[in-house]
């Protein structure tokens, strides 16, 4: 075990808390930005610290491949390779094996498939993934488990499910580094809440640093997904910390703080940034509209960030899928968005008004009352009262 | 804006100072204006500009042509001009229209009514009315007249009628020209050299504040170059500054500095940076020449290194040993290796903070040439340490 977890504030579910790494004290809830290839695409390590970036996410997939874990271990780790003084997350690389590559099978032996570069059949194990992790040194690792996506139904998310804690096993035997980096296991089970509670309670058995609830943010319908989320955060331990994968939207991120989940990655802010979209109290602001042309207020007057300090939409507008900077300022603009969620949930609840919090973010982002049907649910299983943000 | 002449060496090359109302810095000539893309560098985001050296980089060019699709100058009035739309208050804007990087021009579709560029938007031809109006709601510090710029193999009567239209382009403008904001009359003249003295009398007796050289670049040779430059700077006063474009290597820039040329735009650092090439000739002019030097592999020779090559895959130094711009004080050629490899945008964001720092630096050290009285010896060992390295390599083989 390398982590501390101290909560420092709760309401009902929620929790803020300190999260001790080896190579940063973060806050939760926190938001993790996805630097897929060892950068954050456009922005310099600087400017991350600048906007208050706690922990970054690797990705052992595209690592491993390009420039290879063994590379990144001769020059001392990727924390020193990428020159990131703060905390380092690495997936086990199974989810892109899955998604990425056609041909991808998975045995009991681990993840086969056609090695992208010279399509040569490769394999990749729970060891072999543990491997590559420990050499690029991530603060966080993830075991490999077998991931299934959520709109498959049958046995196959059962064998999935079991799977995945014979190969949770044989992560913790491989894993070289458990005084530096620290080993989650991931929740699997699909959308059905019998096989989810047998996972948890295997996966809590083998008494990991923390815990991840995975196969989801795939697709499947809302209701389902916080159903899912709210029954593995009242199962895992209160003193460890829960980490929703691929999560996600803002709204997402707050009902799943709102039922006890403390940590979340996505593509989304990036990905959309370089498509022109902004993210914005009440929802998304798509730069590249024909209205945005000469509209010279900030992408959002209510955000301290440099580039709705110094920008109006017009000129972000003109930028926008034309020029790298368009990709750079709204990259930059949407991470401070995540990352100032994070802190607000962070001292919300700490100060004690979360509720409040939740209330005023529900408001602005649903002015007219109409919050989803799956949000009022679920904040009511967590105990909120947002009565006063719907109308009906 | 305010210019001064400081001092001179080997009889034209001038070291002087130039003052623009917004920069709180005077600002040290021969000096180089760096490109922008719509008013930003094109990689370097706006908070990593205070990190180069100040204030040798606090002037930018650009084009007006990069806002032919919006906002209208109409919405850059309103917002108060470009300082204030790129959030750069204490930057100096130079505004030309052709910019050697995305604005060409293409003296085949300009007419009497105005000129035309090939830009990311298509062909454009822009109108002196139209040209002033985009000044008006811009306000940058200095601004070139719009000027007919034709390529050094054009015709003499194709030559002539640009310097005819590229002064009657200049009164048009001036006459529309806007409160605040240094005008610089265009001079062209192609690669003839009556017609560039022609050009230069002609705008020396109108009333601007410098000069902006142009129709260099568009072919002519290293050879005929220095010539068509003189017959440009003996027609001037020496007392206002003088601005060129397309002069972009550094033995070009020194043949501009030779002929008494004060601001430098260049499209250099945009192609090494693109092309993952970074800068490493030596800047300190006390170091010997040697011819001992081995050759690395793929592309690198002692001005520059392609980080692209496999040989930097593990190389955990900085590019420059001791360079202080941000790329060298916080990364390492391995990791550039490695985002040029996986097409990472952040690649082109450290070689151009990079590059953009070493080219100054290489300015700094015109000025110093200058100031010390041996520029001209500056030049020369310049130039021919550039070619050494070849000279050496053939003997090598």
């Amino acid at each position: 075990m390398a982590l501390r977890f101290e909560v420092l504030g709760r309401f009902n579910r929620a929790r803020a808390a300190q999260l001790t790494l080896p190579h940063f004290a973060c806050q939760t809830p926190l938001f993790m930005p996805v630097g897929t290839q060892g950068t954050i695409k456009g922005l310099t390590t600087d400017q991350l610290e600048e906007i208050g970036c706690q922990i970054i996410l690797g990705n052992t997939y595209h690592l491993a491949l390009r420039p290879t874990s063994e590379l990144i271990d001769e020059l001392g780790g990727l924390h020193k390779f990428m020159n990131w003084p703060r905390a380092l997350l690495t997936d086990s690389g199974g989810f892109q094996m899955v998604s990425l590559l056609h041909l991808a099978d998975i045995t009991e032996k681990g993840v086969t498939f056609q090695s992208p570069v010279d399509g040569k059949p490769m394999l990749l194990t729970p060891e072999e993934s543990i491997q590559i992790q420990n050499r690029i040194g991530a603060d966080i690792i993830m075991a490999l488990d077998d991931v299934v996506r959520t709109t498959i139904t049958g046995p196959r998310i059962e064998e999935a499910m079991y799977r995945t804690l014979r190969w949770v096993d044989r992560c913790i035997a491989a894993h070289k580094r458990p005084h530096e980096q620290n080993l989650f296991g991931i929740v699997q089970g699909g959308l059905d809440p019998v096989l989810r509670d047998i996972c948890v309670r295997g996966l809590v058995d083998r008494n990991l640093p923390g815990y991840a609830i995975g196969g989801l943010a795939g697709g499947e319908d809302k209701d389902s997904f916080w159903r899912v989320v709210a029954q593995c955060t009242a199962a895992l331990p209160e003193d460890k910390p829960r980490y929703v994968m691929g999560v996600g939207y803002p709204l997402d991120i707050v009902v799943c703080s709102a039922l006890g989940a403390d940590m979340y990655d996505c593509v989304y802010p990036t990905r959309t940034a370089r498509f022109g979209t902004a993210l914005v109290p009440e929802g998304v602001l798509k730069l590249k509209h024909n209205a945005m042309v000469n509209d010279t207020r900030p992408i959002d007057p209510t955000c301290a960030c440099m580039v709705c300090k110094n920008y109006t939409r017009a000129y972000i507008h003109c930028l926008v899928t034309k020029d790298a900077m368009g990709s750079q300022l709204l990259s930059y603009h949407n991470l401070y968005y995540m990352l100032q969620l994070s802190r607000n949930l962070h001292s919300s609840i700490v100060e004690g008004r979360f509720p409040e919090f939740v209330c005023d973010f529900l408001q602005k982002m649903f002015p007219k009352g109409d919050v989803p049907e799956w949000v009022c649910n679920a904040m009511d299983v967590a105990g909120i009262d947002i009565s006063s943000c719907c109308s009906s | 804006m305010k210019f001064a002449v400081k001092a001179l060496s080997s009889g034209k090359a001038r070291a002087g100072v130039v003052h623009l109302g917004s920069c709180p810095s005077s600002i040290e000539t021969p000096c180089l204006l760096l490109s922008t893309r719509k008013g930003l560098p094109i990689f370097i985001s706006p908070d990593l500009l205070s990190s180069l050296p100040s204030p040798d980089s606090n002037l930018l060019q650009f084009s007006p042509l990069h806002f032919s699709e919006g906002p209208s100058p109409k919405t850059i009035s309103s917002i108060g001009g470009l300082h204030q739309m790129v959030g750069l208050h204490e930057y100096g804007f130079a505004a030309v229209a052709r910019d050697s990087i995305q604005c060409l021009p293409e003296c085949g579709s300009t007419n009497k009514t105005g000129a035309s560029f090939e830009t990311p938007c298509g062909r454009r031809l822009i109108k002196p009315v139209e040209y002033m109006e985009m000044i008006t709601s811009m306000k940058p510090n200095l601004w070139a007249t719009l000027a007919d710029e034709v390529p050094a193999w054009a015709n003499n009567k194709r030559n002539k009628t640009s310097v005819d239209r590229t002064v009657k382009w200049l009164d048009e403008c001036i006459a529309r020209s806007p409160a605040g904001g240094a005008v610089f009359g265009s001079i062209v003249g192609g690669s003839n050299i009556e017609e560039r003295k022609r050009c230069a009398q002609e705008v020396a007796v109108r009333n601007v504040s410098g000069y902006w050289i142009g129709g260099f670049g568009l072919g002519e040779s290293m050879e005929e170059r220095p010539s068509l430059l003189n017959a440009v700077t003996d027609n001037l006063p020496k007392d206002w500054p003088r601005m060129i474009c397309g002069l972009g290597l550094p033995e070009e820039v020194l043949q501009g500095v030779a002929a008494g040329v004060d601001l430098f735009d260049s499209a250099y650092i945009y192609h090494l940076t693109i092309g993952g090439f970074a800068l490493t000739f030596p800047l300190d002019r006390t170091e010997k020449i040697d011819y001992n030097y081995q050759l690395s592999d793929q592309g690198s020779d002692r001005t520059k290194i392609n980080l692209r090559a496999t040989v930097y895959r593990k190389d955990a130094t900085p590019i420059v040993e001791d360079c202080c711009c941000y790329t060298c004080q916080n990364h390492t050629k391995a990791y550039i290796n490695h985002l040029l490899n996986v097409h990472e945008m952040l690649a082109q964001i450290l070689l151009e903070i990079h590059n953009t720092h070493h080219y100054l630096g290489f300015f700094r050290s015109i000025r110093e040439a200058i100031k010390e009285g041996c520029f001209e010896q500056f030049q020369k060992k310049f130039v021919q340490s550039r070619r050494e390295h070849l000279a050496a390599d053939v003997v090598s083989v």
